[in-house]
């Protein structure tokens, strides 16, 4: 059932990589305000249908819709799309040549063509958000990666997405610099923004998610509010997230 | 053995080398600027996705990257010739040095396009920029800043390459000495001050990459990383 609300929806997804059959059937819902936490072992799928949603993959059959567009069709305005979808990855892919305000002034200006002045002061509003206001004039390459993660974070905010997409966002980060990323995160789900996240971090995943889905080899093996986390009803699930059976 | 040097009949015809150089210098900018133009748009070409583009860019680059320049200077010249256009032996010489060093601009650049991890790519398609637009702002600058040591010394090269246009009577450095050894009979000194003025127009060129590169790579400058 697609609802109004409904921000991203898959249905009967499927994708292969040549004989390997990465997403086999997933379905999920994510409405307007919710946290969505894709969890699984490596190769499970959870990535490719979080890059599914920004169409960086593109599926072999099902439907997902994402804001109001139809990702699975092939006429789809993608720049549309993705003015609407924010996402942020593992490796941050801050623009090396260009200061973090530069980072965050660019697409504002070259995509939603507004005034420089304008790009500037969302980029104090966003930065002050992540709290790296004293980082505008700084290079990428100058910031701790947690540093540069949340850079990335604010970059994606400036855009004013709908929903927000997480890949791995902590993967790159010892305990202390992803405490820093996980803390605006949590924040970003506390004034309601939309999020799909796939992460490892199980003790995060229970604190915010609305919804988890765990996914093991390309299916939804089991979803549910967090609570499957601790009590989970599949065996997979149970080894996953290490209480044994 | 009797090593007789006489430089007098040589410095007195100075204002010819002066001349000479001026003109070798501005062949080579000239073929500088518009190689780098042909450079960036055939290393786009070369990644299209269009492979009628794809191949039209790489039978241009393999066909100058095998040919010899004399040749290529020979074609260009008899070939306008021949079409019964007439041009100056500056402008031929101009023409043929900047396909020829646009070819391997390409093939540099491409390399330095090549080199952006596709995390860059895929952030900028993720803020929704357009194609165009991430090769403007996304691909170009630090692409170009990791192969700039290659490219400016192939226009260093082409430069010292520019004497061969000589033999069109393009009236550069090399051409001078050639008419004044066979007019002072003084072969030796004249091509031992030649060399010092092409060792002295390469410090030139050099010196003017470094400024253009403080000025395009504002990161590299403030943060006084080497390049």
């Amino acid at each position: 059932m697609q609802t109004n609300a409904s921000v991203v929806s898959f249905r009967s997804v499927e994708k292969s990589f040549g004989a390997l059959k990465v997403l086999d059937g997933v379905d999920f819902e994510v409405a307007r305000g919710e946290v969505l936490v894709i969890i699984g072992r490596s190769g499970s799928g959870k990535s490719t249908a979080l890059r599914c949603i920004d169409r960086f993959e593109t599926i072999d059959s099902g439907e997902i819709v994402v804001c109001g567009h139809r990702v699975s069709d092939p006429k789809l305005d993608l720049r549309r799309l993705r003015q609407d979808v924010g996402i942020v990855f593992q490796s941050y892919n801050l623009f090396p040549h260009l200061t973090i305000e530069e980072n965050i002034t660019l697409a504002p200006c070259a995509v939603k063509r507004i005034s420089k002045a304008e790009a500037k002061r969302k980029a104090r509003q966003v930065l002050a958000q992540v709290g790296l206001e004293d980082k505008l004039n700084s290079y990428p390459e100058q910031l701790s990666g947690g540093q540069q993660q949340r850079a990335a974070i604010a970059r994606s905010l400036a855009m004013q997405p709908k929903v927000m997409l997480f890949d791995e966002v902590t993967s790159a980060l010892d305990p202390e610099l992803t405490g820093e990323v996980l803390k605006v995160i949590e924040t970003l789900a506390a004034d309601g923004m939309t999020m799909v996240m796939v992460t490892h971090e199980m003790g995060f995943a229970k604190g915010i998610a609305n919804q988890v889905v765990f996914m093991h080899r390309g299916k939804v093996r089991e979803a549910g509010p967090a609570s499957i986390l601790t009590s989970p009803a599949t065996s997979e699930l149970a080894q996953f997230v290490g209480t044994g059976l | 053995m009797n090593l007789n040097l006489d430089f007098g009949a040589i410095l007195e015809r100075w204002p010819m080398f002066l001349d000479g150089a001026i003109l070798t210098l501005q062949l080579a900018s000239l073929a500088t600027i518009l190689g780098a133009v042909i450079g960036i748009l055939g290393a786009i070409g070369r990644r299209s996705r269009n492979p009628v583009i794809v191949r039209i860019c790489g039978i241009y680059v393999e066909a100058i990257r095998n040919t010899p320049l004399l040749v290529q200077i020979f074609l260009v010249y008899f070939g306008l010739a021949s079409l019964g256009l007439k041009f100056s032996a500056f402008a031929v010489a101009a023409l043929a040095l900047t396909i020829n060093v646009g070819a391997y601009a390409t093939e540099i650049i491409r390399a330095g396009f090549d080199s952006i991890p596709r995390g860059q790519i895929e952030a900028a398609e993720g803020l929704a920029l357009s194609r165009t637009q991430i090769y403007w702002h996304i691909v170009l600058l630090p692409a170009i800043e990791k192969v700039y040591p290659a490219l400016t010394s192939q226009f260093v090269l082409l430069m010292l390459a520019s004497s061969v246009t000589s033999q069109i009577s393009a009236e550069e450095l090399t051409a001078v000495a050639n008419f004044v050894q066979s007019d002072t009979y003084r072969a030796f000194e004249t091509y031992i001050l030649v060399a010092v003025l092409y060792i002295l127009l390469s410090l030139i060129m050099r010196l003017g990459f470094w400024l253009l590169g403080l000025a395009i790579f504002p990161r590299r400058r403030r943060l006084r990383t080497a390049l």
